[in-house]
């Protein structure tokens, strides 16, 4: 990709002399033990990463399976429960073993500790103990799967979930439960880090985005997740003892239930894109050599999303007979919270301005995030809005609206992520022709599964639908035909990913020229990081004072 | 809607022959589809807006053309700019939606009542005359329709999407949902919330007939007992007349004209009765005890059926006098006392 000077930033040392640094926290110690049982953040965020994508891939093929059933009118391919059953497993798995873990557990542990200067986080045995909940919760989970699934839909929508259906709703209410807790650990431990691990210098504006954004999903993990478990905990108890809480014969709402799941569920979706976020600032930047525009407001940004993500929650609920009153505040909240993430963008799209741009596979994924959240963002103004709300809600619009903010934001955002910071993390390039191949790809493939559905949704047509009136086929053929190039993106990233741990070329230190101070030590680092304690002496993204640091160095050889 | 008819017609029609777009078919549609362009032109606005940024500035600032970034740290006016646009946008859409839900939700005065029943897997329509539809709906054209629902198991959600209505149909709850077909046709009516195996099969068809030919089909297919006349013989058999008699010594409360009125509880609030009130009231009487009367009404929960439960209620919404009430009463009285036979002179008040 060199080959014309100038389009690109890569700077790898010289490949005949290089060589992967002798010590690093990949070889300092030995045996699957020493995996199982480490406190090492990177570690850790390595175990992360295989769980995550193991779970993908599972949450991936329910995915096709449901766009294959859905290739025909008819109800052929499957019957009506397992087909619902295919359709909750994808949604649990992707959103509580995948999405909400996706970014802060893999990219997150990993960098959070070393952005900050700090040899680890606050708590690195909790930091193990929540990747353990993490796989019970999974194997909880895949128990469930084996014994024969549960058909819910990933909502639990009462009574339907108490009183009517007869599959493993309380393992998999378990399984989330548990899961659960090891995202509260995770954000508590990000809090307390952010909080009192900062190196020296390191004030909360000399902070990169990403640690911004990292904060923002602790603060609503911590906060929401809780709530998440107690009203699992009562789905639980009214089918084991019939509590009926959520039962209108024993006096019980079953309104209430929706209430409280999506008093979690709302702000998880922020718990899913903020860090997915600040992996894109830190992209952005790096490949426009240039300052993240507007830092104070892309960071405050953050924390408001956070904020105003707790009181949108009755959105979900407006044709549900919620009052025409409180459904007024809710669309107006519901408004509010769109604008932060509309002062993201823009400052993201403005942080090219003037830039030294380039184009490595990581940017290009960017690109795609900005693109796919932007119709996602404004897709669900459509949705806030309380009179479009009524036509569009429970339709395959709304389908395609999460899934432009989830699969087109978050998935692109992790996909990113993992390319710019492989080097770091392995010590090693990825193929750089390939994963360009493989970002186009994903972005067509995702563009063509889901703008038909926008089209379906307005057209009426209903979602968790096993059979449909056929004048409905071609979006669907379309849509379907575009999820088989969606999951050629996904599967070549797997494929080179894992040759590049053996044959990629030597990343060195800093390939990218960024300012990280992730970037600053060896790749892959040293188990404590850092030799000597950092001291911070400028803001985030200082491209001068790389600049100037780089030429003073003394190039050492071999 | 802002747009020359004309041109609005063209626009529509277009639409509905690429089959793209739902059909137009009830009053409220051309007002949602309007909300409905001007989202749609924001979205394409805002997307494009960003390609085209991303665009130029790649062009623009790539490193071959640029190759050293001016670092700038921001711009108070660009990000006020791009924060009171589309906050400005965004609380039009807000307003403007929020008109719509309410037109949507609140059904004219005039409007003709239809019972829906929702249970696990079909939808049950009960019109006041009596007839009864699974998975059917049959409605006049130009005419108001307001549907009162409930759910007998799950939550279910009733949709019909050419004419750009849903509403939660929940279980020990009625909700309501109103519109006015301007359309002669069939059109799908869907179940939208999951609700279990054969979610998908819980859809129907909703026939739009013109007024004759609906006056026609209600003949055509009534049961032959209304639904207040089904209420009217379950006031009876569970004893319901026994105490709401609408006598001055009678131990319940006069319900003759009661629908629509205010009443004072027991514990000094004021309640509007409605259908809702009604169910609630013979499902969970001792919540709702009208002032001045003992709480002594045992609970009907789980003895009546919902759609038992709507021939009451629209036999009480019904009810102008307690006429009928008290000689059916007089009449069963007469038939216990009937079997012993009285002694010669006595029996005046009772003759066959």
């Amino acid at each position: 990709m060199s080959a014309a000077i100038g389009n690109t930033i890569v700077s790898l040392p010289d490949q005949s002399t290089a060589q992967i640094p002798k010590r690093n926290y990949i070889n300092n110690e030995h045996g699957l033990l020493s995996w199982l049982l480490t406190g090492d953040h990177k570690r850790i965020a390595i175990l992360y990463l295989i769980s995550i994508t193991f779970f993908f891939f599972i949450g991936g093929a329910f995915a096709g399976l449901i766009r294959l059933e859905l290739l025909t009118p008819q109800p052929d391919l499957v019957s009506s429960d397992t087909y619902n059953k295919f359709f909750t497993m994808h949604g649990i798995i992707m959103v509580f073993l995948f999405l909400v873990p996706s970014v802060p557990a893999t990219l997150g542990n990993f960098l959070m500790p070393i952005m900050l200067g700090a040899k680890d986080l606050a708590f690195p045995k909790i930091n193990l103990l929540s990747w353990y909940l993490y796989v019970v919760g999974g194997l909880l989970m895949l128990a469930a799967l084996v014994l024969g699934g549960v058909d819910t839909g990933w909502t639990f929508t009462t009574p339907l979930s108490t009183h009517y259906l007869n599959t493993h709703v309380i393992t998999t209410a378990t399984a989330i439960f548990i899961a659960g807790f090891s995202s509260i650990f995770t954000g508590l431990n990000f809090i307390v880090t952010i909080h009192r691990m900062r190196c020296p210098g390191m004030t909360w504006f000399r902070m990169p985005l990403f640690v911004w954004s990292h904060y923002a999903a602790s603060l609503l993990m911590v906060l929401g997740t809780p709530v998440l478990a107690i009203s699992l905990v009562l789905i639980a108890m009214e089918r084991l003892f019939g509590i009926g809480v959520f039962d209108p014969t024993k006096g019980g709402d079953p309104l209430l239930f929706q209430h409280l799941f999506w008093f979690y569920s709302h702000p998880a979706v922020y718990i899913m894109i903020l860090p997915g976020m600040g992996v894109i600032s830190e992209v952005i930047s790096t490949f426009s050599r240039k300052r993240v525009f507007g830092y104070t407001a892309v960071a405050f940004s953050s924390v408001a999303i956070a904020l105003f993500g707790f009181f949108v929650w009755e959105h979900h609920m407006f044709i549900m007979g919620v009052s025409n009153y409180s459904a007024l505040v809710f669309s107006l909240l519901t408004m509010l919270v769109a604008v932060p993430s509309a002062i993201k963008i823009f400052n993201w799209v403005f942080t090219l301005q003037q830039g030294s741009i380039t184009f490595e596979t990581p940017m290009l994924y960017a690109f795609g995030f900005m693109g796919l959240f932007t119709i996602g963002g404004l897709t669900g103004v459509f949705l806030g809005s309380l009179g479009m709300d009524i036509h569009l809600t429970e339709t395959y619009f709304i389908v395609a609206h999460f899934h432009f903010v989830m699969v087109g934001g978050m998935l692109m955002a992790f996909l990113a992520g993992i390319h710019f910071w492989w080097p770091k993390m392995t010590g090693r390039m990825y193929p750089e022709s390939l994963s360009k191949l493989a970002a186009v790809t994903t972005f067509i493939g995702f563009n063509l599964t889901f703008l038909p559905q926008f089209i379906l949704g307005y057209l009426g047509m209903p979602r968790r639908y096993h059979a449909y009136p056929p004048e409905f086929q071609v979006l669907n053929v379309l849509s379907t035909a575009g999820a088989t190039v969606l999951g050629i993106g996904y599967m070549l990233p797997m494929l080179y990913l894992g040759w590049s741990l053996k044959y990629g070329a030597i990343a060195g230190d800093n390939p990218w020229q960024a300012t990280g101070l992730e970037w600053q030590i060896q790749s892959p680092p040293l188990t404590e990081n850092f030799i000597e304690i950092p001291i911070m002496d400028h803001e985030a993204y200082d491209y001068e004072w790389l600049e100037k640091k780089t030429k003073n160095e003394v190039t050492t050889v071999g | 809607m802002g747009l020359s008819p004309v041109l609005w017609q063209f626009l529509v029609r277009w639409l509905h022959a690429s089959a793209l777009f739902p059909a137009e078919a009830s009053g409220i549609s051309p007002y949602v589809d309007a909300l409905y362009f001007f989202l749609l032109l924001m979205t394409v606005f805002g997307t494009t807006l960003v390609a085209v940024l991303l665009l130029v500035f790649s062009i623009r600032y790539r490193r071959e053309k640029n190759p050293v970034a001016t670092q700038i740290e921001g711009s108070t006016l660009l990000e006020a700019t791009w924060t009171i646009i589309p906050l400005a946008i965004f609380l039009v859409t807000f307003v403007w939606g929020a008109l719509l839900y309410f037109r949507i939700y609140d059904p004219p005065t005039n409007a003709m009542n239809i019972y829906v029943v929702g249970k696990q897997w079909m939808w049950k329509a009960e019109h006041p005359g009596g007839q009864h539809e699974i998975n059917a709906l049959h409605v006049p054209v130009g005419q108001a329709v307001q549907l009162t629902m409930i759910s007998q198991d799950v939550f279910h959600s009733f949709s019909i999407p050419d004419f750009r209505i849903k509403r939660e149909v929940i279980p020990g709850r009625y909700s309501t949902v109103w519109f006015e077909a301007t359309q002669v046709g069939t059109f799908h009516l869907f179940c939208t919330q999951y609700c279990g195996t054969q979610h998908s099969g819980m859809v129907g068809t909703v026939t739009v007939l013109t007024p004759d030919d609906y006056r026609k089909w209600l003949q055509q297919s009534t049961s032959g007992m209304s639904l207040a006349q089904n209420g009217e013989r379950l006031f009876a058999s569970m004893g319901c007349n026994s105490c709401h008699s609408g006598n001055a010594a009678a131990r319940g409360p006069n319900l003759a004209g009661v629908y629509g009125a205010k009443l004072t509880l027991t514990d000094g609030s004021q309640m509007l009765v409605n259908d809702a009130y009604l169910r609630d009231a013979i499902l969970n009487p001792s919540q709702h005890v009208t002032a001045g009367f003992a709480p002594i009404m045992p609970t009907y929960q789980g003895q009546i059926s919902e759609d038992g439960l709507i021939d009451l209620v629209e036999y009480i919404k019904n009810m102008q006098s307690n006429y009928r009430v008290q000689q059916t009463q007089v009449t069963a009285e007469s038939d216990e006392a009937a079997p012993t036979t009285p002694p010669q002179g006595t029996n005046e008040t009772v003759k066959p």
